[in-house]
């Protein structure tokens, strides 16, 4: 009873502040751009109206692989409305109040996950949208299938929901964990911007380094997808986990860093 | 109508690594009444409250809401209201919004935000970010989150800080007439002052002790007045008061001197012939009185055991002292009617009273922070007519010894 209660005031939360919004709108342009100069760029050469400079690609499951952008690069704003769920609590003490109200604190980390969930898969679908709108327009122009009835293409879509749903639990995690916004969305930006694509770029190069590589969060999720242009490009898929397994470790990021959290910062003292 | 209950803190103790923010603090606060916490800055007050609603863990002891921890409370809001600080709100969310993310927390139904908004004056902001909202208006909305779930205990802290006197005035006569419906009102303050119209009893903690727990009433002694007496010709009277060896102190105001009646005085300045341009009596002030309370130079029976004996008097540690929970009267020596000055009337120190308008700094205090090697330092006494006097330090040292206080000049 107790938790319904804290999800409905973790929901109104989540959704009376402007940020949700402000991040979805980023994430729909960023998508859509990204999706869009995919489109254009393999679209033009598979269709022969771009001259490429490698091999031709097949334009068989090409939409597929332009739509993935939306996790592909899209994942790291379910992750940062995670973390600004927990961050904004200590940052603007609101966490006094929320105690207050719900002096189970266990009980209000469970609330933001389910809430964490709900907004997860509202980005997922903003997300896949703006890609496959983006993405379906301009390989349509090209005379490329979009593959919009494809069964393969749902299941992608379907998968990045997942996907979404389960980056902003790890961002909520995360934000648990490190209390302090600013060091927490600069951490979550370096990570997935820096850290993560150079270390995945060099497991990629180096053999035996992509066994361990491919337990990384970001790896995990594009396994959990199936396809996207980064294992496209880089490490061939050989060293990829099976989709599940890809969710089952992107929830288990999740869930010990929320573990973490709730053993440490969140049984602190609140001042 | 929601039921006050008993607040009951016992031995509640937090310590913060060496320093002791709070030490086994024992006091009680009844429904029906405004109570006041008062103390200086960082004696402990905040972390007092923050204790007894489970928002910081006690090192040792226990805080109680009718016999039950904050944790345990079948419905928290309902039970307590809280307003902690004027800044626990997102900027960016509205004031109703705010209010509706704890309404639902707590299962109430979302009309009640329009209530308490209207309640608390905020209701033509309701839609407004709170990020535009001053001071004040934040206390306001602060209140108005404590008072969501109708609750039967209140605890405020610092309420009033930030509003304007209307506002200070309408807070108060909120508080009273929530006490008057039988909820406990427990508010902070470091400022007797502020609270002194509001509050039927007054709890006053000092590096983290308490100090007093009692009414009002029993803050002042009835035997404590004193005499202010000015003169055109100062020096004249000042050589009167020195040769018949009557301490005074010289604030802007004129004389004070304690324990004397005017007709006495007055009696006394027409004997050698000095004309006189003020002769009045005052009463002792309560702020007089908090100030040495906190400071260490007063101690109070109603602290219990819990007052740390000052290093010069072990003798006068009231350990014999039953009860910290009910205000008793002091079993120090009863007072006399004797004019002459002698002993403030709840004094546990054997030494000639120091002034009770004068508060020394250099009181030896058990917290570390007064631990500085003594020098003469400046202190300052709040007179009656609310004008601060800043006194500087006694020329002679070794004067200081022995009579603290007294300054003369």
């Amino acid at each position: 009873m107790s938790l319904v209660a804290v999800t409905r005031s973790e929901y109104t939360k989540q959704f009376s502040t402007a940020g949700w919004w402000v991040l979805a709108i980023v994430l729909v342009v960023y998508v859509a751009f990204t999706a869009g100069v995919l489109a254009l760029v393999f679209g033009g050469v598979a269709s022969g109206r771009l001259t490429g400079s490698g091999p031709t690609p097949q334009t068989d499951g090409l939409a597929g692989l332009v739509y993935s952008s939306a996790s592909g690069v899209g994942y790291v704003f379910p992750l940062l409305v995670g973390t600004l769920m927990v961050t904004t609590e200590f940052r603007h003490k609101t966490l006094t109040p929320t105690f207050l109200a719900t002096p189970r604190r266990g009980a209000v980390l469970a609330g933001k996950f389910v809430v964490g969930i709900v907004v997860g898969l509202l980005y997922g679908i903003l997300g896949s949208a703006a890609a496959v709108a983006a993405g379906a327009g301009v390989l349509s122009i090209f005379g490329v299938d979009p593959e919009l009835g494809s069964s393969d293409t749902w299941t992608l879509i379907g998968r990045m929901l997942l996907a979404f749903a389960l980056w902003a639990v790890v961002g909520i995690g995360v934000g648990t964990v490190v209390r302090n916004q600013v060091a927490a969305i600069v951490i979550v930006l370096a990570v997935t911007l820096f850290i993560e694509p150079i270390v995945r770029t060099l497991g990629g190069l180096v053999s035996g380094f992509s066994d361990v590589v491919k337990w990384f969060p970001s790896a995990a999720s594009d396994a959990l997808v199936g396809k996207t242009i980064f294992g496209a490009m880089s490490s061939g898929g050989g060293g990829a986990l099976e989709w599940w397994v890809g969710g089952l470790v992107l929830l288990a990021y999740a869930v010990v860093f929320l573990v973490i959290g709730l053993f440490t910062t969140w049984r602190r003292d609140i001042d | 109508m929601p039921e006050g209950q008993v607040l009951e803190l016992t031995g509640l103790t937090k310590r913060f690594g060496a320093v002791s923010a709070v030490d086994s603090l024992d006091a009680r606060v009844e429904p029906g009444l405004v109570t006041g916490f008062l103390g200086p800055n960082g004696a402990g007050k905040t972390t007092s409250l923050r204790m007894l609603l489970g928002l910081v863990r006690p090192t040792s002891g226990t805080a109680t809401i009718g016999g039950k921890r904050y944790a345990d409370l079948a419905s928290p809001l309902q039970t307590v209201g809280a307003a902690l600080e004027a800044s626990s709100f997102h900027p960016g969310r509205s004031a109703a919004n705010h209010l509706k993310v704890y309404a639902r927390a707590a299962k109430l139904p979302t009309s009640r935000v329009d209530e308490v908004l209207g309640l608390v004056g905020l209701a033509d902001v309701a839609g407004r970010r709170v990020g535009g909202f001053s001071l004040g208006m934040r206390q306001r909305l602060g209140l108005a989150t404590a008072l969501l779930g109708d609750p039967g205990v209140l605890v405020l802290d610092e309420p009033t800080n930030g509003l304007d006197p209307e506002g200070i005035r309408w807070m108060r006569s909120l508080l009273r007439h929530l006490a008057e419906e039988g909820r406990t009102v427990l508010i902070s303050s470091h400022l007797l002052a502020e609270v002194q119209q509001t509050v039927d009893a007054l709890l006053i903690i000092s590096h983290g002790r308490l100090v007093f727990q009692g009414g009002v009433e029993d803050l002042a002694d009835p035997d404590e007045y004193a005499t202010v007496v000015d003169a055109p010709d100062r020096a004249a009277l000042s050589a009167l008061l020195d040769e018949r060896g009557i301490p005074y102190q010289l604030l802007r105001n004129g004389f004070t001197i304690r324990h004397l009646e005017p007709v006495e005085v007055g009696a006394l300045a027409a004997g050698a012939d000095i004309a006189l341009s003020n002769l009045q009596s005052k009463g002792a002030s309560l702020e007089d009185i908090f100030l040495e309370l906190v400071s260490g130079v007063r101690v109070h029976a109603s602290a219990g055991g819990t007052t740390v004996p000052t290093p010069e008097v072990p003798a006068a540690a009231p350990t014999g002292v039953p009860d910290a929970e009910s205000p008793a009267p002091a079993p120090a020596p009863v007072p006399t009617a004797d004019p002459v000055p002698a002993a403030a009337p709840v004094e546990s120190l054997p030494e000639p009273a120091p002034s009770t308008a004068m508060v020394p700094v250099v009181t030896p205090a058990p917290a570390p922070r007064a631990a500085q090697p003594e020098e003469p330092r400046s202190s300052y006494s709040v007179a009656s007519t609310g004008v601060i006097d800043v006194v500087p330090p006694a020329p002679a040292p070794d004067q200081a010894a022995t009579d603290t206080t007294e300054v003369q000049r």
